[in-house]
C-alpha cells in the first residue's frame, strides 16, 4: 500500500537507460522523522558528551576508579617535555603523541590541556553543568524517539518487513560484501544484509546499550536498578562501555555518509526526507545496475 | 497532505543545513545561549525536572543506594573541591579538635538545635559501605559512619512549611565582590529522610579527615559527590532557594550544575 510504485521518466542524460527506473515510497514517515531526531540528538549528545568526558579524561575497568591501584585503560592527558607540552592519548598503556587534538590544543599559542579540543565540544569552552544539561535533554529526547519508532515500525510492519533478518540475508552476505568492497549498490526496495546488520546493530545493540549503560552511571537509577551495574562488571566499567559505544556509533556514522556519497546522495538523500526513492530497473542485467554516482 | 509533505521536506531540508550549518562554523556556536538565565537554557533544563520527578517516581522514598564489602575498599577516599580548608574559623577548631565545634540545627524547625560532636556520636549511629560517584566521571568506594540526619531533624521537628534542607560549611570555595563564598547546598526532605543519609564523622573506621570534611559532611548516597557537603557546622530547614546563594539551591547549582544530582 505504502509502496505505490510508479514510472517517471527522469530528465537528464541518457533518458532511454533511466526511463524504466521507477520511484517508489520507501520510507514511512515514522521513519523519516525519527531519523533526522536521532541525526540532531546524537549530534548534540555526541558534543556535550565529550565535554563531560573532559572533566575525568580517563576510563577504567571496574566498580571504582584507581587512584592507589592501576585499573585505567584509557587516557587523555598533556606533560612538559623538552620539546614544550605536548599532549598524549593512551591506550592499553600504549602511549601516542597527539598535540594539537587530544591532550593539549587550541589556537597557535593559546594551547590549553583539554581532553576533546575546543571545536569537538559544546559549549566550546570548558563547562561540565552546561553539558550535563545538554546532554540529558537530548537524552530524554533520543530515548523517546526510540520507543516511538520501535512503536511505529511494528505497527507498520517496517521491522517485519524491512528489519528482520532472514535466512536469505545470510546467504546473500558473502556477495553483498563483496558488491559493498566493489562500490556497486543495487537500488531495492529491501535493504540488503550489510544494511540491515548495521541499523539493526544501531539500533537494537548501541542505542540500548548507549541507554542501559547511561542509566548504570546514574547513583539514583542504581538504588532502583542495582542489578545493571552487576552485570556490566561496575559502574566505571560501564562508563568505559558508554564511550565505547560512543566510538563505534561515530564509525558507523561515517560509513553511513561515505556509503549515501557512494550510492548516489541526491536519491538517498531524497528518499529519508520524502519517503520517494528511485530504483534500478527491474529485470535488467545485473551489470547495468552499476551505477556511476 | 500533499502540502503538509512539501512544508515538513523543506523544514527538514532546512534543518538539516542549519545544522551543517553549524557544523562547520565551529561548535562555539552555542556558547553566547547556554549561559545561565537565558531562555534556551531555561528550556533544555526542564529536563532535569522531568529527571528529578522520573527517579523520585521510580526509586520512590526508601529505595538503597548499593553497599559494597570490605573487599571492594581499595584505596582512600579521594577528595575532591576544597581538601585544607584555609579559613580562620576552621582552622581554629580544628586546632582544638573540634572540641569548640558545635552543629547548629536551625530554620523552620520547633527546637532549634546545638550539637557537640559527643552529642552526635552518642546518637544512633549507621555505618555504610558506599560508592562516592563525583559529576567529573569517577568513583571510589568507602565506608561511611555517621548519625542519620532523619534523627536529627526529628530531634528538632521539622515545621510543615519547611520543604529543604539547607547545610551550611566552613570552608571558603570561592571568592566574589562582596566577600569570600563558603559551600553550602541543599537537598530536598525526601533525600534527607532516606535511611542512607548520613551525617558522617568517620570514614573506613577512622575519625573522618580534614581533605574529606572533618568534623562532619553530608553523605546523600543516591545523588553525585556535589550535593554532599563538608565542614558542616550548621543545618537550616528552608521552604526554598529565594535566601540560598545565588537562588538555584546551592554553591555549584549557582554556577550551572543541576539541582538534582541523582544522575
Amino acid at each position: 500500500m505504502e509502496s505505490v510504485a510508479r514510472s517517471q521518466p527522469t530528465a537528464g542524460a541518457d533518458p532511454a537507460a533511466r526511463k524504466d527506473e521507477t520511484l517508489i515510497y520507501r520510507q514511512s514517515r515514522w521513519t523519516r522523522l525519527t531519523h533526522w531526531i536521532w541525526a540532531i540528538s546524537l549530534f548534540f549528545m555526541l558534543l556535550s558528551g565529550l565535554q563531560i568526558f573532559n572533566a575525568r579524561p580517563q576510563l577504567y575497568i571496574g566498580k571504582q576508579s584507581g587512584f592507589d591501584y592501576n585499573n585505567t585503560i584509557f587516557a587523555i592527558g598533556a606533560e612538559n617535555t623538552n620539546a614544550g607540552a605536548r599532549g598524549y592519548t593512551e591506550i592499553f598503556g600504549h602511549r601516542f603523541d597527539t598535540t594539537g587534538v587530544l591532550g593539549w590544543s587550541g589556537p597557535a599559542g593559546q594551547e590549553t590541556a583539554r581532553g576533546f579540543p575546543s571545536w569537538a565540544t559544546i559549549p566550546s569552552y570548558y563547562d561540565l553543568g552546561t553539558a550535563r544539561v545538554i546532554h540529558f535533554f537530548f537524552a530524554w529526547i533520543l530515548t523517546t524517539t526510540l520507543i516511538v519508532w520501535l512503536v511505529a515500525s511494528t505497527v507498520n510492519g517496517h521491522l517485519r518487513r524491512d528489519l528482520a533478518p532472514r535466512l536469505d540475508d545470510l546467504r546473500r552476505l558473502p556477495q553483498d560484501i563483496v558488491d559493498h568492497a566493489k562500490l556497486k549498490f543495487h537500488h531495492t526496495r529491501e535493504y540488503n544484509t550489510l544494511q540491515k546488520m548495521a541499523y539493526g546493530g544501531v539500533l537494537f545493540v548501541l542505542l540500548p546499550l548507549m541507554i542501559i549503560t547511561g542509566l548504570a552511571m546514574s547513583p539514583s537509577m542504581d538504588s532502583v536498578l542495582p542489578f545493571l551495574n552487576d552485570l556490566l562488571g561496575g559502574r566505571q566499567t560501564a562508563r568505559t562501555i558508554h564511550f565505547t559505544v560512543m566510538v563505534l556509533l561515530v564509525a558507523f556514522f561515517v560509513v553511513h555518509i561515505l556509503m549515501i556519497l557512494a550510492a548516489g546522495p541526491i536519491n538517498e538523500l531524497r528518499s529519508i526526507i520524502t519517503g520517494w526513492y528511485r530504483t534500478d530497473p527491474p529485470a535488467r542485467d545485473d551489470n547495468s545496475t552499476e551505477r556511476s554516482a | 497532505m500533499a502540502k503538509f509533505e512539501i512544508s515538513r521536506r523543506k523544514f527538514l531540508t532546512g534543518a538539516s543545513l542549519g545544522a551543517s550549518g553549524i557544523m562547520l562554523s565551529g561548535c562555539d556556536a552555542f556558547d553566547s545561549q547556554l549561559s545561565i538565565g537565558s531562555g534556551l537554557r531555561s528550556f533544555l533544563e526542564n529536563a532535569n525536572g522531568l529527571t528529578y520527578r522520573a527517579q523520585r517516581l521510580l526509586a520512590g522514598r526508601d529505595a538503597l543506594a548499593p553497599e559494597f564489602t570490605e573487599a571492594d575498599i581499595r584505596q582512600p577516599q579521594r577528595p575532591n573541591g576544597v581538601t585544607a580548608p584555609d579559613d580562620d574559623v576552621y582552622k581554629g577548631l580544628l586546632a582544638n579538635n573540634f572540641a569548640d565545634w558545635r552543629l547548629e540545627v536551625s530554620g523552620l524547625v520547633e527546637k532549634p538545635l546545638s550539637l557537640s560532636r559527643e552529642q552526635l556520636m552518642n546518637m544512633p549511629s549507621r555505618t555504610q559501605i558506599t560508592r562516592h560517584d563525583c559529576v567529573e566521571g569517577w568513583s571510589c568506594i568507602a565506608k561511611w559512619t555517621g548519625t542519620p540526619l532523619s534523627l536529627v531533624l526529628d530531634q528538632a521537628v521539622v515545621k510543615p512549611q519547611a520543604r529543604y534542607v539547607m547545610f551550611h560549611c566552613l570552608d571558603t570555595i570561592d571568592r566574589s565582590l562582596s566577600g569570600d563564598i563558603k559551600y553550602y547546598g541543599t537537598i530536598d526532605l525526601i533525600d534527607a529522610r532516606h535511611p542512607q543519609t548520613i551525617l558522617a564523622y568517620g570514614l573506613n573506621g577512622k575519625p573522618l579527615p580534614v581533605e574529606n570534611g572533618a568534623p562532619l559532611r553530608a553523605r546523600v548516597e543516591r545523588q553525585l559527590g556535589y550535593k554532599m557537603p563538608k565542614y558542616l557546622y550548621k543545618i537550616e530547614l528552608v521552604d526554598g532557594f529565594a535566601n540560598v546563594g545565588g537562588g538555584r539551591g546551592g554553591y555549584w547549582e549557582d554556577n550551572g550544575y543541576d539541582w538534582y544530582g541523582g544522575i
